[in-house]
């Protein structure tokens, strides 16, 4: 007799379940259990939480004022509420109005306070006492960068929303940190032929920087964006960010024999900077026996409005415009509007675009689980966001799209008619090759919290 | 030399703004003995005295445009002032003018502030040592910035400067230079100016009335001008709503040049400290010269060709000048001999 008590059915049954788990070739079903216990704030309820971090005070509080009003609505639009925003415009048609993958979808909010090390403690409790799955927000590059970093250690996706440096998606990128909004190279290539066109090839530059990671490559886009049309560059004068009052280096502009300002501030800060040099007299004044002009690489509407007259008649560039003629900006601007009683800014539009993008990532990758969804993301080929065709970048994680140079608008029609579109600069003018801005991405291991 | 003189006229329209400050914490040094770190609040106060005066000036009211709509597709809504349906013209003067008028609102306002300060708090730590002073000061200071971030909000409320001080004045052909070598903003003269006139009007009142007389027999010697039946406690109560008022006053008139925030006080406090400490505690010439001597130094430091050779020093040179006197004369360039070296 054979020893056949050894193949009990209990037996053979457990083997083979082991032998099946072990080859790999398990039910895809097991493994989608899985990932709920291998990565961090996996949903696991009915809902999916979203953290919202923006700078709610500090030099760019206007911006983060606009992103939190966008999340709202875009929040209510995944969730089914509203009239949809840009979903029904996207091309890709995952989104159904019924949260991300059947949850619904809550945001916890955060004061990232246009700093930093603030922007990181806010961000940290966010994922470790709110249980947020990703993050998204912030208006300043030095923030993004802080937080994606964050992001990548603790693995957790960061949607970036206002971040302009070349950094950020350049030799800071991240894995886990993806940009939509566009960069200061850009706005340099962008921005460079029409300003040779109106104010031609023979001008001296003075730059006023913000002392950080943005304004650094943002002078050095523009600097290599002006230089190739001919102009000449004087020694930069970099400033702290939040410095108020900026006479002591508005006034050694006047006679540094300089006729062009180039303004590299933003938010609060390009307010007060812009309207001083106006009191200046710099917008009446000749100089080199030409008109002196102001110019501001990066200008919104928000900055338009603090700025009031000041602004009229200079140039700058902008991911997007609330005026833009195709339907998916007239829908967005319209249900915006109608909520809040004012167009969306940049800021706004950027970072209700991250959140759909995200939300349809999810759904595309089937999971929340991040790995999978960085794949989703990587080299995702989109339409309907207002920016024309996009492509998000695999090697960097930037998006590439159309860029738009606007001009402060001389006689407005309304309070909110500020700035005009004066030339779009097309998805393949503003690409470039990656590797000019080096950078690693990293791995995308998932971790647990 | 343009280069020079307009950064010699930066400094002195900076200076302008520091000193005024600076005097008023002098004076409630010198007069109450008290370290007020509470006085740059009172110079943030001062700016939403303006700014409260702005929205009272502009309350408007809203009418609907059916005829034309919003890019959302609402109607229009439009929105007039009173002050201009109520006066017409002389409504939107009103409104042009709102900051140098809010110098009427905020007169009365900073004084009861200062004297309901002086009254309900600070006088019952006069016996007490500076660092509860300083304690106590500061604690108020944070209330009060919460209290306006609480009614105004967190961010910066711009205030517009008059339609005929905007611009820049060609201050070159005043002084025989070419035309359009040395233009300066008409509102930082303004201010300078501003600041000239109020610190001569305090040093006048100190010095030509009788009230100022007492005051600075007071500031010598307390006690024996207590002994002569004066009320001396009263008139350095006032002295504080006085100093309250020189700050209010800084801070309404620096509103077109900085947006206001709860958080200005702070910002120009510490500053405001080290001119005190530069000039000589308790000294008012002193507060004076050492506001405009920082300012013009702030100034020069940021010139590029400074900082090629000292890269940064812009940001230090105020506190490094502090660091310096403190280390070599330590009452101050005019403090009085042995304040702050035993």
């Amino acid at each position: 007799m054979t020893n056949s008590g050894n193949f009990s059915r209990r037996g053979v049954l457990k083997g083979g379940l082991a032998g099946i788990l072990a080859t790999g070739v398990s039910p895809l079903i097991f493994t989608r259990g899985a990932y709920a216990q291998e990565f961090c704030n996996a949903p696991t309820g009915d809902t999916v939480t979203i953290g919202f971090n923006m700078p709610l005070t500090g030099a760019y509080a206007d911006e983060g004022a606009d992103e939190q009003r966008a999340y709202e609505l875009a929040v209510e639009h995944l969730n089914g509420g509203g009239d949809g925003g840009l979903i029904p415009f996207f091309s890709s048609k995952t989104l159904k109005g019924t949260g991300i993958l059947g949850k619904k979808v809550v945001g916890v909010t955060g004061d990232d306070q246009t700093k930093a090390d603030a922007a990181r403690d806010s961000a940290r409790r966010m994922i470790e006492r709110d249980g947020a799955v990703m993050i998204t927000g912030g208006s300043s590059s030095s923030v993004a960068i802080a937080v994606q970093g964050l992001c990548q250690e603790k693995g957790v996706i960061f949607m970036a929303a206002l971040t302009h440096s070349n950094d950020t998606t350049g030799k800071d990128k991240k894995r886990y940190g993806f940009r939509h909004f566009f960069n200061a190279y850009q706005s340099g290539i962008a921005l460079g032929p029409v300003l040779g066109e109106a104010y031609g090839k023979e001008r001296v530059a003075y730059h006023l920087t913000a002392d950080y990671t943005w304004g650094w490559t943002q002078e050095e886009s523009m600097k290599n964006a002006t230089e190739a049309l001919g102009w000449k560059t004087l020694e930069p004068v970099r400033t702290p960010v939040g410095a108020g009052d900026f006479s002591q280096y508005l006034t050694p502009v006047l006679n540094s024999g300089a006729d062009v300002l180039i303004l590299n501030h933003y938010g609060f800060d390009m307010v007060n900077s812009l309207t001083q040099a106006v009191q200046f007299g710099m917008k009446d004044k000749q100089a080199n026996g030409k008109q002196f002009e102001i110019v501001v690489p990066l200008v919104s509407d928000l900055m338009a409005k603090g700025a009031g007259a000041a602004m009229k008649g200079i140039y700058g560039t902008s991911n997007w415009d609330w005026q833009l003629p195709d339907d998916a900006s007239k829908a967005f601007t319209k249900s915006f509007g109608a909520k809040f009683g004012q167009p969306p800014s940049q800021a706004a539009h950027t970072s209700y675009v991250q959140a759909l993008l995200y939300a349809d990532a999810c759904e595309r990758a089937g999971t929340f689980y991040p790995p999978e969804v960085i794949k989703a993301l990587e080299g995702f080929e989109f339409d309907g966001m207002g920016n024309g065709p996009t492509s998000y970048r695999a090697e960097d994680h930037q998006c590439f799209k159309e860029v738009y140079v606007v001009k402060g608008k001389e006689t407005p029609s309304n309070p909110f008619d500020l700035l005009e579109v004066v030339a779009t600069a097309s998805k393949e003018s503003v690409t470039y090759d990656p590797a000019i801005f080096g950078g690693e991405l990293g791995p995308d291991t998932a971790v647990a919290c | 030399m343009d280069a020079i003189l307009a950064q010699l006229l930066n400094g002195l329209d900076k200076g302008g703004a520091y000193a005024l400050i600076a005097l008023g914490l002098t004076l409630v040094f010198g007069t109450l003995g008290v370290v007020n770190f509470a006085h740059g609040a009172l110079f943030m106060l001062g700016a939403f005295c303006a700014v409260s005066f702005r929205y009272l000036i502009t309350l408007e009211t809203v009418t609907v445009d059916p005829t034309q709509t919003t890019a959302w597709g609402t109607a229009l809504e439009v929105r007039t002032p009173l002050a201009q349906t109520w006066f017409g013209d002389w409504g939107g003067v009103l409104i042009d003018w709102s900051v140098p008028l809010s110098i009427l609102l905020a007169i009365p306002v900073m004084l009861v502030i200062g004297i309901v300060m002086e009254r309900g708090l600070i006088k019952h730590f006069y016996k007490r040592p500076h660092a509860e002073q300083i304690l106590v000061t500061f604690g108020l200071a944070i209330v009060l910035q919460e209290i306006v971030k609480a009614i105004f909000g967190p961010n910066p409320i711009s205030q517009a400067m008059p339609t005929a001080l905007r611009g820049a004045a060609d201050v070159g052909a005043l002084i025989g230079l070419a035309p359009g070598a040395l233009t300066y903003p008409l509102w930082r003269l303004v201010y300078f100016l501003f600041s000239a006139g109020v610190i001569a009007a305090v040093f006048g009142f100190l010095r030509f009335t009788t009230f100022g007389m007492v005051v600075r027999a007071g500031m010598a010697d307390r006690e024996t001008v207590g002994l002569l039946g004066i009320n001396i406690d009263r008139r350095f109560t006032i002295m504080f709503g006085l100093a309250a008022v020189v700050a209010g006053l800084a801070g309404v008139m620096y509103t077109p040049l900085l947006p206001p925030n709860y958080h200005q006080g702070m910002d120009f406090l510490v500053l405001s400290f080290v001119v005190v400490v530069v000039g000589g505690m308790g000294s008012l010439p002193g507060a004076v010269a050492a506001g405009f001597l920082l300012g013009i130094l702030q100034s020069f430091a940021s010139m590029n060709q400074i900082k090629s050779l000292l890269p940064g020093i812009d940001q230090i040179i105020i506190y490094l000048t502090a660091v310096v006197i403190l280390l070599v004369r330590p009452r101050g360039l005019f403090g009085r001999r042995g304040m702050m070296e035993n």
